[in-house]
């Protein structure tokens, strides 16, 4: 078991949960996605991330249509995306149990503007799959969203965005037709 | 500070790329982000292509929209008097007409609605059915449909005729099919083929049935800002040759949980037996009510688990 853990070096999901939590003194509003796309290659310590805007799914519908509408103009930029590598991790830890924690550094384009970040995250290898997780802050003014005078006071400036993954191996092969669900 | 850093990454970037072209790990890491989305992609694959319009309204007409599952919404519609009614009725703003209504999305196809308007103290229900919903994506659906029935029912005292009336004289039923179309994230367009039937005419002559053709639209001006138009051709008849055609044009407003419409029409009655075969207005000669439609829209239960 854990010899073939070794050999598998890239993992992959298509239904990685990501949601936002928005926290002001007025209302709490959250947002959760289970359509995030990702693949983590520990052979080459590189990660990739796919995120369609439309699969947020919010508490109110109209705030759904607002967020897809007027502030993330989901028919303009479809996803929100994010490649990475890890930052000084070795892929021989996972075989020891347990969550590791491995900082990952990339381009995140959400709305059309790409920044470079800086994300701790938590990696484990668990029954075969490999679950990832990390929680980073991210301000709206730096991706150009445009939040009206009206609601400012009801959206937080820095909203957290937390994501959970839990990725099947892949076989070597690229274009492998695994498809975990 | 990370901004800073970047004109000069981007030199030493441009330095490293000639040299290692190909061991780049940006290359790399887009790479992987290409694999993902060729893996992710899925030929069949359909989008549903939401807001088509603003409210559940477009000025007179219903649009295509339901409040989504769990959402009750609360509309006051309102229509001043005439701008043509002079300074003495301040222009219109002396009188008021007055619809209140709540619409609810039982699931995310099918709503229901009641309304009270006081032109003849009626009350109204209707229920209203997304059919189809246009989507995006392989082999797209071109256009949204949502069916549309209502009943209406006067509760005024008919005191001054020969004999009360019966329940079922009260009655009026409007049948629709909208057909919607977001032809661009700017501009939608509708058609409502329209059946009224009503229960009761008071005249020889009247048609107990009529059938109408409307169209209505949305252009945004800017994300929260948008004009519509909508229009009721009615076909010949009693009715076409004794009442006009509804006409409104009007401004949707969005801010935060309300969207407000304004408009002008030259039809003063808000449910569709009313606005459809008895508009008496004539738009062009200043028989123009200037209205709004309010709407609030409360989560009763949450689209999150």
């Amino acid at each position: 078991m854990l010899a073939g853990a070794q050999a598998q070096s890239k993992y992959m999901t298509k239904t990685g949960r990501v949601s936002f939590f928005s926290a002001t003194p007025i209302e709490d509003i959250e947002a959760k996605s289970q359509q995030t796309a990702a693949i983590l290659d520990f052979g080459t310590g590189q990660l990739a991330f796919s995120v369609p805007i439309k699969s947020f799914v919010f508490r109110r519908t109209l705030m759904q249509e607002h967020f897809n509408e007027n502030y993330l103009e989901s028919d303009k930029f479809p996803k929100a995306t994010f490649t990475g590598r890890f930052v000084g991790f070795d892929a021989a830890t996972l075989a020891t149990t347990g969550p590791h924690n491995v900082p990952v550094e990339g381009d995140l384009t959400l709305h059309g503007v790409t920044h470079h970040i800086q994300v701790p995250a938590s990696v484990e290898l668990k029954s075969g799959q490999l679950l990832a997780f990390a929680t980073f802050p991210v301000a709206s003014a730096d991706y150009n969203i445009e939040i009206p005078l009206l609601v400012r006071n009801n959206i937080a400036k820095v909203v957290t965005v937390s994501v959970a993954l839990s990725c099947a191996p892949v076989a070597a092969a690229v274009g492998a037709t695994t498809a975990p669900r | 500070m990370t901004q800073n850093l970047y004109p000069s990454r981007g030199f030493l970037g441009l330095l490293l790329a000639g040299l290692l072209a190909l061991a780049s790990p940006a290359r790399a890491q887009t790479d992987l982000l290409q694999d993902l989305e060729k893996q992710t992609a899925d030929s069949t694959r359909r989008e549903v292509v939401a807001a088509t319009f603003k409210g559940t309204h477009i000025i007179n007409s219903q649009s295509v929209e339901t409040p989504g599952q769990g959402t009750l919404a609360f509309l006051i519609q309102h229509r001043f008097g005439t701008l043509n009614s002079g300074a003495y009725n301040f222009f219109g703003l002396d009188q008021a007409v007055l619809r209140l209504s709540f619409e609810y999305g039982l699931t995310n196809r099918l709503a229901v609605g009641i309304g009270r308007s006081n032109i003849e103290k009626t009350f109204d229900g209707f229920l209203k059915y997304r059919a189809l919903q246009q989507t995006s994506g392989a082999r797209p659906m071109p256009v949204s449909v949502t069916l549309f029935a209502s009943a209406a029912i006067t509760t005024l005292k008919f005191g001054t005729l020969p004999t009360e009336r019966t329940t079922a004289s009260r009655l009026d039923y409007a049948y629709q099919v909208l057909i919607a179309r977001k032809v661009s994230p700017g501009l939608s367009v509708q058609l409502m083929p329209t059946l009224i039937h009503r229960n009761f005419v008071p005249l020889a002559g009247m048609q107990n049935d009529v059938y109408s053709i409307g169209g209505g639209l949305r252009q945004k001006l800017t994300k929260r800002i948008a004009l519509t138009a909508d229009y009721f051709y009615v076909l010949p008849g009693y009715a076409a040759d004794n009442f006009r055609n509804a006409l409104g044009a009007g401004v949707d407003i969005e801010t935060g949980g309300h969207v407000f419409q304004l408009h002008f029409t030259n039809a003063q009655g808000m449910t569709e037996k009313f606005f459809i075969p008895q508009t008496s207005g004539d738009f062009f000669n200043g028989d123009i009510y200037f209205g709004f439609t309010v709407a609030r829209n409360f989560t009763v239960k949450s689209q999150l688990k």
